[in-house]
């Protein structure tokens, strides 16, 4: 794949002002441990931002407060502009303030995880359909239909009655990148999607996110993957002890990295 | 020879008996273990999955409540627990009827025993069945009850599209442990004089003097209902663990 694909889909103007996502001033506690200290990050419609940093950054811990998998101490998240409200709880630690608007939130932003956490006693094509019917509340034969559609355009249509057990990881993650589109998210979040993959299957799933991200979808990608984050992103983002490090043009961190940290990162990597 | 002429002997006398009522009447006690054994585990299942859900709360309190249900009623003994459902039972009811003035004074309200049994026995049976449950619910993968929050569904629908299909499916394994259990406490109803197999087998031992005759049999009923029970929960099983164990 030429870079030169991925920069003319990423380089399509932004006529939306409001930030897809923004974050403002995050911050995450576990126990004594700061993860988070005070992170910000806007996402624009059709921005692809590659999360980079060393284990132990926060950059799972910053994707997981995003959707409120994890509870942020303190900070601002907005999606399409819509603030999600919090409050303060008993013991001094902040709590949604609505957990009906946290739920329809996070209902547009689907999340590709790690392990892939498909639904296991169901099939793949029940895994698709589930949180559309019950959640978003469409009417099931439609489901069903854009469940097909969409696994076909993965490649797994022939799977589709399979549970997620009998698959291959590669499989089971492109199914799950499947059961993200069906929610026809605002944006993605991906969580380190490749790293639990047998080298020989990364290729797939990593061809299935370049193809989103050439469409336009609003992507925020964890992971370890340098040649996507080079070529595909339009943003990356580099953590280190739970502070931004660095943020730029993918291009211009790789060839001229800003900071001593992120040069030494990409030099490990490339060890 | 002779060992087997009195053999002969016995097994006819089995007959008769048999022939003459007691058979019957042993079919019906069967009916009525496996009435007891279901109510009771129906009875377990409903305050089984309260109690796990109390052992897996946050809230400290629930958690004391729900390890003190299971710590006691696994730990005394079925037959105490029995009497004082039945018993104990009966002196609340007679206590509070006689205060209500709807019977007099010396007058006594038994506890139903059908009633007063299941109860005991449904209570023991959820003991078992909490830590059943519990276990189940432990063993669901977080990252699947992760994805059903990301994706949006509240409490109730994670209950019932992911966590009750899944602790279903880990969980028959260890109630066709229950049941067995359950079976076989639902023998110790019959000191509550309601007419199930044991208490059949009791009456007839006694009024033909043919203990060996009728425990043998009562302990064969037994057997065959637990072991009958097996090949049907393993076949309970297998459907429900499909998506994990057959080969496409």
């Amino acid at each position: 794949m030429s870079a030169s694909l991925a920069t003319a889909a990423n380089a399509k103007p932004s006529l939306d002002t409001t930030a897809a996502i923004s974050v403002k001033d995050m911050r995450k506690c576990f126990g004594d441990h700061e993860v988070l200290k005070g992170i910000s990050l806007e996402a624009h419609k059709g921005d692809v931002i590659s999360i980079l940093g060393s284990s132990g950054s926060g950059k799972s811990t910053l994707l997981r407060c995003i959707n409120l998998l994890e509870t942020p101490d303190s900070g601002e998240v907005r999606v399409d502009g819509e603030l999600i409200r919090m409050k303060q709880s008993r013991d001094g630690h902040q709590t949604p303030a609505d957990i009906h608007q946290v739920e329809r939130i996070r209902a547009d932003l689907a999340m590709v995880f790690q392990s892939f956490n498909l639904w296991s006693h169901m099939t793949v094509l029940e895994n698709l359909v589930a949180a559309p019917v019950h959640v978003l509340k469409r009417p099931r034969a439609e489901c069903l239909e854009q469940a097909e559609a969409l696994l076909k355009r993965v490649g797994i249509w022939e799977r589709r009655n399979y549970y997620p057990p009998h698959m291959s990881g590669g499989q089971q993650q492109r199914a799950a990148i499947a059961r993200a589109l069906a929610m026809n998210p605002k944006v993605m979040l991906f969580d380190e999607p490749t790293s639990a993959l047998d080298p020989e299957l990364v290729g797939e799933v990593l061809r299935v996110m370049r193809s989103l991200a050439e469409e336009g979808r609003t992507m925020l990608v964890v992971t370890h993957e340098m040649g996507f984050a080079r070529d595909v992103s339009s943003k990356v983002m580099f953590l280190h002890k739970g502070e931004v490090d660095s943020l730029g043009e993918p291009k211009e961190m790789f060839a001229r990295p800003p900071t001593q940290q992120f040069k030494q990162f990409i030099t490990n990597f490339n060890k | 020879m002779e060992f087997f002429g009195s053999l002969l002997e016995q097994l006819s006398t089995a007959y008769d008996l048999l022939a003459a009522g007691w058979g019957v009447q042993l079919l019906w006690g069967i009916g009525w273990t496996l009435a007891v054994t279901t109510v009771s585990m129906v009875i377990g299942a409903v305050l089984g999955s309260l109690v796990a859900a109390a052992k897996l709360s946050h809230r400290g309190g629930l958690r004391f409540l729900g390890e003190s249900y299971t710590t006691v009623f696994r730990g005394e003994p079925e037959l105490l627990v029995i009497y004082l459902f039945y018993y104990g039972g009966t002196q609340v009811l007679t206590g509070m009827a006689r205060s209500a003035g709807s019977i007099g004074s010396t007058d006594i309200l038994n506890m139903p025993s059908f009633l007063g049994g299941v109860l005991a026995v449904g209570i023991i049976s959820g003991a078992y069945q909490a830590e059943v449950f519990r276990g189940s619910f432990l063993a669901i993968h977080r990252g699947e009850l992760e994805a059903a929050r990301a994706y949006g569904m509240s409490t109730f629908l994670r209950f019932r599209l992911v966590i009750m299909p899944q602790v279903l499916r880990l969980a028959v394994p260890g109630l066709g442990n229950v049941w067995q259990l359950t079976i076989k406490d639902s023998a110790l109803i019959s000191v509550t004089g309601v007419a199930e197999l044991m208490l059949t087998a009791n009456k007839a031992a006694r009024s033909t003097h043919h203990s060996l005759l009728f425990y043998t049999v009562a302990g064969i009923l037994y057997l065959v209902m637990t072991s009958v029970s097996t090949p049907i929960f393993d076949k309970a099983e297998r459907y429900t663990s499909r998506s994990f164990t057959r080969p496409k």
